[in-house]
């Protein structure tokens, strides 16, 4: 088991206001960590700051991805290291194919490591297959990066790229808000398929469902920018059971 | 530094790349001295040993361009041009003809290579038989023979005047008059080459037709000349990448292309532009003010023109349709880039006469940096083009804040029986889908291409398959970086 991520003292702002407040995480291989709180704790800034967004400011504090300094390394870069981040709200490419956006995405990816470009059977062979553990038909692959998808789809298809990239880090970011039952199931299959030994997932939430089929290692309360209680699964029930009131205002 | 700065700098490094074909080719020519008088216009003629009646047409219209003023209706800034120090006529220094290309000199070979064109390979892998123009005179011509077996005439406007008087005479200015407007008048004065297709009746041109245009010797204007003409039951795909080297003054370039398709017949014309556009300051660059219009004279004939415009620093360009035979259809697939100081105004003209007429135009405008773009569009369905139907749809992409995008469609509608359909768009490349791609390990740049070439999807789609991954390199080496 070795260390994946690691969060020191975190400051992020985002315009002049600081939203990330002295934070600290460590994420392990093989290890499935979830975040709760409350809207506007900061959980999303987290996910972005990790991600390089650029209107995330780190002010202070170190975030350490497989013994890299994060900050040193570009948005591509973190990606191509392994860092995927799955988005709230996925964004539409109108016009560009979700096959050739895979494509030029993996591509990229092997690029950086020296590696050939994956041949065109291989790939649409591994599509396929992903695809279909996700529930997403063939003709979605022609058709323009999540134009016109619903809710579900869009985050069903986050979680094809995921399984495509095969990052080392996954950090989904409210993947179950707007989801049905049945798309929660296809969604958390598609996690639980990613986890193994070597990878680890950051699961941003802000209701316990979705822990019901991903069971995680560890689950943080976040408030203010900051993590203020830790436990397991749970913590979780507890929270659903109870809300956040018990931890935000003791 | 930060991130944001960091990233702007990137984005203007991808944007503010050179222009990858600025090399010039030093072989010996012969050009005439600059100036425009009825004595050049004459000697241009003799020349190329060009039949009587083609002069006394030249003549007519450099009458006529005498008296016309240069319009000035585009919404385009243009430096006065002083024609007279323009050199009307330069070919490479050669005794004859080519006969083949081992004949060519290498030197001119070498330039098709940097361009991209090696016309050994590549005529023979993409089965392209290339009518290349360098300067003003035809260079060579691959793949004459296998379309004489074919009956299928493709060979420069020069060997055509001689060969084939008949059919000029015919065609010539039968669908840009020389009086059409003031570029046209100028062209059919001093056109000093270009292409003539003719496909007889009932035969489909057995390969893509391609001609390869680039302008060399400083200071000449390039007129080219290029008629197409497709008998019934015919078909005829043609193709012309244009080229240019850099240089700090600003040539001009003025063209026109006729195309007449009979009965039955089709015609596809295919452009992919990229003259050299002038630097981040707009110095130098091709002024690019060309006349196309095809005219559907049969029944059930069909012109489809798709453009890719990349270069240029200013283009004044509108590929039209005459829609004059019952059940006729044009269509027009434009995709018009410009990045820094470029400047185009385009767009088509469909006219509809016969009835039961159909045209669809689609025009996709990206514009970044301080680039002005500009779609000029008219659909006239005349009296008697009873239940025509015309689609339109322009669609423009503005990269960064400081471009502009502006859409002229003028409609007229003359009977009551016909639809006309508009649909336009504005967007913006968001921020938010470069994170996107770039969280996908997709670098800046190549996200930029990945969305512009989504956004020009149905036109690219218009291409032959090999001209279209090229349009999709070129568009992205034109827009390096445009967000600021």
């Amino acid at each position: 088991m070795s260390n994946i991520l690691s969060i020191k003292d975190l400051y992020v702002d985002v315009g002049d206001t600081s939203i990330v407040n002295g934070l600290n995480l460590k994420i392990s291989s093989g290890e499935t960590h979830a975040i709760m709180g409350p809207n506007g704790s900061g959980k999303s800034t987290l996910a972005k700051a990790i991600a390089g967004h650029p209107d995330y400011k780190i002010q202070s504090g170190k975030i350490t991805y497989m013994g890299n300094d994060l900050s040193a390394l570009s948005i591509e870069e973190r990606s191509n290291l392994g860092v995927f981040l799955g988005f709230q709200y996925p964004i539409e490419i109108p016009g560009l194919s979700n096959t050739a956006f895979l494509k030029a995405a993996i591509n990229a990816k092997r690029k950086y490591h020296g590696m050939d470009e994956l041949s065109a059977s291989e790939f649409l062979v591994d599509l396929k297959e992903k695809s279909k553990m996700m529930d997403i038909e063939q003709s979605f692959l022609s058709r323009g990066v999540n134009e016109g998808f619903s809710g579900g789809e869009k985050k069903r298809n986050e979680i094809l790229q995921m399984l495509m990239l095969e990052p080392t880090l996954s950090i989904l970011d409210e993947t179950d808000s707007g989801l049905d039952i049945d798309s929660m199931k296809v969604v958390a299959s598609g996690v639980n398929a990613f986890r193994n030994k070597k990878t680890a997932s950051l699961i941003i939430t802000h209701y316990e469902r979705l822990l019901n089929y991903i069971t995680p290692d560890y689950v943080h309360v976040f408030h203010d920018g900051a993590i203020i209680k830790t436990g397991d699964i749970q913590l979780a029930k507890d929270l659903e059971e109870r809300g956040y009131e018990w931890l935000t205002n003791p | 530094m930060s991130d944001k700065d960091n990233k702007n700098k990137e984005i203007n490094e991808f944007l503010n790349k050179s222009y990858e074909y600025g090399f010039t080719t030093e072989i010996e020519s012969e050009t005439i001295p600059p100036g425009l008088d009825e004595d050049v216009v004459t000697l241009i003629s003799k020349m190329k040993n060009e039949p009587e009646f083609l002069l006394k047409w030249r003549l007519k219209a450099f009458r006529h361009w005498k008296k016309m003023p240069q319009p000035d209706w585009a919404k385009l800034s243009i430096d006065p041009i002083d024609y007279q120090a323009i050199s009307y006529f330069s070919k490479p220094k050669q005794d004859d003809g080519p006969k083949s290309l081992d004949e060519v000199d290498p030197k001119l070979l070498e330039t098709y290579e940097k361009l991209g064109i090696p016309l050994h390979e590549r005529a023979k892998l993409a089965g392209v038989a290339v009518d290349a123009v360098f300067d003003s005179v035809s260079v060579v011509t691959t793949f004459k023979d296998k379309l004489a077996e074919a009956g299928v005439i493709f060979c420069s406007f020069s060997e055509a005047a001689i060969d084939y008087p008949e059919l000029i005479e015919k065609y010539l200015g039968t669908v840009v008059p020389i009086k059409d407007n003031y570029f046209a008048a100028l062209n059919s004065a001093v056109f000093s080459d270009g292409t003539f297709v003719y496909i007889p009746k009932g035969v489909r041109c057995p390969m893509e037709l391609s001609t390869y245009f680039r302008i060399n010797e400083a200071k000449t204007g390039q007129f080219e000349r290029t008629l197409i003409v497709a008998e019934e039951e015919s078909y005829v795909s043609y193709l012309e990448g244009c080229t240019a080297p850099m240089r700090d003054e600003n040539q001009l370039h003025a063209a026109v292309v006729e195309l007449v398709a009979h009965k039955n017949a089709e015609i596809k014309y295919s452009t992919v532009q990229n003259w050299y556009p002038g630097d981040e300051e707009g110095k130098g660059g091709i002024y690019n003010f060309v006349t196309k219009r095809g005219d559907c004279k049969g029944e059930n004939s069909k012109i489809s023109w798709t453009q890719i415009e990349t270069g240029s620093a200013i283009t004044w360009k509108y590929p039209s349709c005459i829609l004059r035979g019952d059940n006729s259809t044009g269509e027009f697939h434009s995709i018009a880039l410009t990045n820094n100081l470029q400047q185009a105004d385009t767009g088509t003209k469909m006219i509809h006469l016969g009835k039961d007429t159909k045209s669809k135009i689609i025009s996709k405008g990206i514009s970044a940096k301080s680039s002005q773009n500009t779609y000029r569009g008219q659909v006239t369905m005349s009296k008697g083009a009873k239940n025509s139907r015309n689609f339109t749809q322009c669609d423009s992409l503005l990269i960064g804040s400081s471009a502009g995008a502006h859409t002229f469609p003028s409609i007229d509608v003359m009977n009551s029986s016909s639809i006309l359909e508009h649909e336009a768009t504005t967007s913006k490349i968001a921020d938010e889908q470069l994170f996107y791609c770039m969280q996908r390990g997709i670098s800046e740049e190549d996200a930029i291409g990945l969305i512009v070439s989504g956004f020009c999807k149905e036109v690219l789609n218009e291409l032959p398959m090999e001209f279209a991954v090229e349009a999709r390199a070129l568009l992205q080496v034109n827009l390096e970086g445009a967000i600021g």
